[in-house]
């Protein structure tokens, strides 16, 4: 055997963070806090972009809709009903929208909300600004099964954004800014014609320096990915059908 | 934050998928298939300067129930040395925590492709008797397959058969003990325990099966469809032959196992086929060699096992299987007649 030995038992991606679904229920009032915190970061994105296209609201109400949801998450201990074997998290999640909408539009008892959700920055307008540019056009009426497909989208690049981020903070940490600029050049910014030679020119380094930059960039944003994937599951099952779908090109 | 585009989300996703070989003597050259498991990648093996195939969970961790099935996988090819199964040659986890393990790298055709090329039944059914030949040599090494079908065949360039994906085998109480280590939880013995106590607990664990349904609807036994895994053994392999058997023998290679039957088939061969995927267990061939053996004696002109021929079908069968010497003897008592004929006239 080799030194990427295989260590029957053993894994060398332990699970670093806890799920969120097991953190809210935690009697320490400030794990709790950071779960929903968590999620309030991963979701509020395509919450509110859903609440904008599938129920059709102005960005105002939508914004207000979005903050009051992630109050009667909490309130309502949403979370704590949550069963990992019956739904993913994000599909309950995403029903639960529906039905708090609904409701709220039943009762007439939308007010303004917001200020105790969580101590996440809800940068609507960037929000409002992404949705201008999202390839589905409110215009077309979008089915169920597309809005389900826009959701699930939305929640995959809310996803990689938070790891991009974090990607961008520990290669800061690691005095490692030029391997994170070379990965926002060849992976992020899409240009077709960008070639690893190219980069190597740019950045006056050898080819391999890229090609070993980049492997590392992205087996750490694989890493981050994941672990924030695990975070957001409800269960170890859920976890390996996620990661699976995300990286494996199932988006079911 | 910066907004990904979905172009950049694509690659993201992409490039995150590709197995991360630092550390490791392989080279990655590109993408093959996807599998039930993970993706198999075509690989040059730096150390050993040749193409493998190198088949990659495509989820992190070493210890989870997929990660367990794949080290299953790689265990099970490796104690089964035998020409018509895969080698495998390494196994282990990369730097990304995905396990992995390589494999020889087949050049080939997938039976369901490779069969539209064979016309004659009788290559047909030789070509069975190589799938036969390397299923029977895993049984008798205590592992059943689970997942035969034309899929999941090979047959190489220079017409080896070659037995793939041994993703769902189940291995049998031989080396219970040592497997249990790394058996996933819904594995199955092919013998249980003579006594109920004499196992150390071991083997009991292992013959506990969960009752998951895994398979390929249409090739799948009856009893593995129902999920009933603690009374799996050889003869639900031996179903699966005799859809495999059937949809060789059919006209058309995109037939399914079912479709087929409807097909018209010498009696011995349906009779064979119909007793190889019996519904039952009980009625069909006990051992794999025994179906074998039937196909054999089908293709040397001899009575087989599973059908009971009347008068006309044997003498019909011994001419076809005498025919030569037959119509010999018969030309030369023409012969004789018309020489006695000619001479007496």
């Amino acid at each position: 055997m080799n030194d990427y030995e295989f260590q029957p038992g053993g894994d060398r991606f332990p699970p670093t963070r806890r799920s969120v679904i097991e953190a809210v229920g935690s009697m320490d009032a400030e794990e709790r806090e950071r779960a929903l915190e968590t999620l309030c970061a991963a979701y509020w994105r395509p919450i509110y972009k859903y609440i904008r296209l599938r129920w059709n609201r102005p960005a105002e109400e939508a914004q207000d809709l979005t903050q009051g949801f992630f109050v009667e998450v909490l309130e309502r201990e949403l979370l704590e009903k949550f069963d990992a074997r019956k739904a993913r998290l994000r599909t309950y999640l995403r029903v639960c929208v529906d039905s708090f909408v609904s409701n709220e539009d039943k009762a007439g008892l939308r007010q303004k909300r917001g200020g105790n959700v969580a101590h996440v920055a809800l940068d609507f307008a960037a929000a409002e600004e992404e949705l201008g540019g999202t390839v589905m056009d409110p215009a077309t009426i979008p089915s169920p099964e597309s809005l389900e497909e826009f959701f699930e989208k939305e929640w995959l690049r809310s996803l990689f954004t938070l790891a991009v981020e974090e990607l961008r903070q520990f290669c800061e940490a690691r005095e490692r800014e030029r391997t994170f600029r070379l990965f926002e050049a060849y992976d992020l910014e899409g240009d077709e014609n960008i070639s690893y030679e190219q980069l190597a020119k740019d950045y006056a380094i050898a080819v391999t320096d890229v090609t070993n930059a980049l492997a590392w960039a992205r087996r750490e944003f694989r890493k981050i990915a994941l672990e924030r994937l695990r975070e957001l599951c409800g269960s170890d099952e859920e976890f390996q059908r996620e990661a699976r779908a995300t990286f494996g090109g199932n988006t079911r | 934050m910066k907004f990904l585009s979905d172009k950049a989300v694509e690659r993201l996703r992409e490039g995150a998928e590709i197995p991360d070989l630092t550390g490791t003597r392989y080279h990655l050259l590109e993408r093959v298939a996807r599998g039930g498991m993970g993706v198999v990648y075509a690989a040059e093996d730096e150390r050993l300067q040749r193409r493998v195939a190198l088949k990659v969970l495509d989820v992190p961790g070493a210890d989870g129930d997929l990660a367990n099935r794949l080290i299953r996988e790689a265990l099970v090819l490796a104690r089964l040395e035998h020409p018509g199964i895969v080698p495998v040659h390494d196994v282990g986890t990369l730097n990304d925590g995905r396990v992995f393990y390589t494999m020889k790298f087949v050049k080939g055709q997938r039976l369901d492709q490779y069969i539209e090329t064979v016309s004659s039944v009788t290559e047909r059914l030789r070509l069975f008797l190589r799938i036969c030949d390397a299923v029977a040599f895993a049984h008798a090494h205590g592992v059943l397959h689970r997942d035969l079908k034309p899929a999941n065949i090979m047959v190489g360039s220079f017409g080896e058969v070659l037995v793939l994906d041994w993703g769902l085998a189940k291995l049998l109480q031989e080396d219970a003990g040592r497997q249990s280590q790394i058996a996933d939880p819904d594995a199955t013995i092919l013998e249980k325990p003579s006594k109920a106590g004499d196992s150390n607990g071991v083997v009991q664990t292992i013959a506990t099966g969960h009752g998951t349904v895994m398979g390929t609807p249409g090739y799948m036994s009856p009893e593995q469809a129902r999920g009933d895994v603690e009374h799996l053994d050889a003869r639900s392999d031996i179903f699966s032959l005799g859809a495999l058997l059937r949809f060789l023998l059919a006209k058309n290679s995109d037939s399914t196992a079912n479709a087929v039957g409807k097909q018209h088939l010498d009696k011995a061969l349906e009779a064979i086929c119909s007793k190889a995927a019996a519904p039952g267990p009980e009625d069909r061939y006990p051992s794999v060699s025994e179906l074998a053996l039937d196909v054999s004696r089908y293709l040397d002109g001899l009575a087989v096992a599973a059908h009971r021929e009347s008068v006309f079908e044997k003498l019909a069968r011994f001419y076809r299987r005498y025919r030569f010497f037959i119509l010999l003897i018969a030309a030369y008592l023409v012969m004789r007649v018309l020489i006695l004929f000619f001479l007496h006239r």
